[in-house]
């Protein structure tokens, strides 16, 4: 006859491991067991100390208008000063700070700006003196330092069944992109021998 | 300066920058020694999270010397050798002064809902981060601390974010004497939240993943029971089995947005960008746990909607409870398990990475090569 399993009884069927046992066998096993150990318990610590020596900090000053949520109430007093918008990729960022955190639009947006600024830097690298490599700067060669045939064969992984979908992320806009402009200047040679 | 920056999903390489300048009183300019990559980088990696901008530095993980501080600094001084939390915060809001540190209200002008990471987005404040020769710390009177004489800058780099992540990640679940506890996910963050089980007194557990060589230091490093998921018709139901039909008191989900396991999650999650992240391991955590069991989720969703089942959640009467890590909250009682032996974090450390060779470094994390698990990148080296 097969056992009730625990949930259809009031008891664990299961027994436990003694403290003793755990003990023996897991470094530091229980140290942490009174909850008042524990550093995020409660999770609230009103006055808690932190090193800060002001009540509101002293503001850093805004080099550029700094877009920020419209759910906060002020410029917060210190942010962060890498990249800003610029572009086309910048004018939809901008728009982008109109809506609030709560809406899809706010987020759609940032993410669709995401990409084209990638491409406005694509674009512009090639006017540069270091154009964007898209070999290099996927480091696809540690497939062949660091056993990328190795990794995976044999191996129940089971993100194989989606990384061939990864090269065509990557390639495929450079691959159109070049497909592209090789029919624009064909086309441009054809107008130029009419 | 060298410095790593985004050039869009899946490409990084090395640029010069200007050294950063003090921009606030309370700044401190640290020359990074030791930096990592995280998992959660990928995810910038990958173009998921909102609001990346081609041309900033990534890296919320490093440790270093100060350079360089602002006129109001007392803390710390040029020269200190130092180990700055992956979050940035003022010390002094309404969640700071409760210990909420990573909740700051007055570092982040581009989302009220996250507060400020290094290297982490435009959402998350908008900082350039500590994959790179120097960094700029804001609020260097409260983040930083000076690293201990007896600590070993390894473990003090893993201190920054992955090893109290996944202690915090323990702690959520309301560990008691004897409970089972699954973690999904045998990444860093996931391999110290297993281990930190014990510390809270889990009587069992257990860590799911795919990857076999992260199963394997699961049990060794974790003493941890392992499944690997992609063996099983239904992980979930394997779980009910082995737990006897209840389902586990507590479950971590340490995987967070690029979670594998369904195809259709993953694909509109990390390559389509229609989700804020792959909610699979999220969705096992409230199908494997049991009723009026608890889930902890430490592992990082982007800020746009994910497919939860939330119905289950509510009907199975769990608790939910997550947050970005605190860290320095973690510090003195995880510097006394380091001391007393319980923890060493830096033996998950399998990569030494050259700034130089970051690119390089991004794919082999982001493609799960060569058994790596927690790759450190070095400043300075060729």
């Amino acid at each position: 006859m097969t056992e009730t399993a625990t949930p259809y009884i009031s008891d664990k069927r299961t027994p436990k491991k003694s403290a003793e046992d755990l003990r023996a066998q897991i470094p530091g096993w229980g140290a942490d067991l009174d909850p008042a150990d524990r550093p995020s318990y409660p999770r609230e610590q009103p006055g808690i100390e932190t090193g800060a020596h002001w009540d509101f900090p002293e503001r850093q000053p805004e080099k550029w208008p700094r877009e920020r949520s419209v759910e906060h109430a002020l410029l917060p007093p210190v942010f962060g000063t890498s990249t800003p918008p610029a572009g086309a990729s910048g004018a939809i960022r901008r728009h982008a700070y109109k809506y609030s955190e709560g809406r899809a639009a706010h987020w759609l947006l940032l993410v669709a700006a995401d990409r084209v600024d990638a491409w406005e830097h694509h674009l512009k690298s090639f006017a540069a003196l270091r154009p964007d490599n898209p070999i290099t700067e996927t480091g696809v060669a540690a497939e062949f330092r660091r056993g990328g045939l190795s990794s995976r064969i044999g191996q129940k992984r089971a993100d194989t069944d989606h990384q061939w979908i990864d090269p065509i992320i990557v390639g495929a806009p450079w691959v159109l992109g070049a497909a592209g402009l090789a029919a624009a200047l064909k086309a441009l040679g054809k107008h130029r021998t009419t | 300066m060298r410095a790593m920056v985004y050039r869009g999903p899946y490409k990084v390489r090395v640029e010069e920058k200007d050294i950063p300048k003090i921009e606030h009183p309370n700044d401190a300019i640290v020359r990074v020694s030791k930096g990592a990559i995280c998992g959660s980088d990928l995810h910038l990696y990958h173009g998921m999270m909102p609001d990346t901008r081609v041309g900033m530095t990534f890296g919320h993980e490093f440790v270093g010397t100060v350079h360089e501080v602002g006129s109001s600094v007392r803390n710390v001084a040029v020269g200190d050798r130092v180990m700055v939390p992956f979050n940035i915060y003022c010390g002094s809001c309404y969640f700071c002064s409760r210990g909420l540190y990573s909740n700051c209200h007055n570092v982040n002008p581009n989302a009220t809902a996250v507060g400020g990471i290094y290297g982490y987005s435009h959402t998350c404040g908008g900082y350039d981060g500590g994959q790179a020769e120097f960094v700029r710390v804001p609020f260097a009177d409260v983040g930083p601390s000076k690293i201990p004489d007896w600590m070993d800058e390894e473990d003090a780099v893993l201190l920054t974010d992955a090893c109290p992540t996944g202690y915090f990640g323990a702690q959520l679940g309301d560990i008691e004497a004897g409970d089972t506890v699954v973690v999904f996910g045998a990444g860093p963050v996931g391999l110290f939240a297993a281990k930190s089980s014990w510390l809270m007194g889990a009587g069992r557990v257990i860590v799911i993943d795919h990857l076999e060589y992260r199963l394997e230091k699961a049990r060794t490093f974790a003493h941890a029971e392992t499944y690997n998921f992609a063996e099983y018709d239904d992980i979930v139901v394997h779980l009910k089995k082995e737990t006897d039909y209840l389902g586990a008191d507590v479950v971590i989900d340490a995987v967070g947005a690029e979670a594998d396991g369904n195809f259709l999650q993953h694909v509109t999650s990390s390559k389509f960008k229609l989700q804020g992240g792959s909610p699979i391991a999220l969705n096992w955590a409230i199908d494997s746990v049991r009723k009026g069991g608890t889930v902890s989720v430490v592992g990082a969703y982007g800020p746009i909607f994910s497919a939860v089942k939330f119905g289950d959640a509510m009907n199975k009467g769990l608790t939910l409870r997550m947050n970005q890590c605190p860290v320095k909250r973690q510090w003195p009682r995880l510097f006394e398990h380091i001391q007393n032996g319980y923890l060493k974090p830096s033996d998950l450390v399998t990569h030494r990475i050259p700034l130089e060779h970051i690119a390089e470094g991004y794919h082999m994390f982001s493609a799960k090569l060569d058994n790596i698990i927690k790759p450190l990148v070095v400043a300075g080296q060729s």
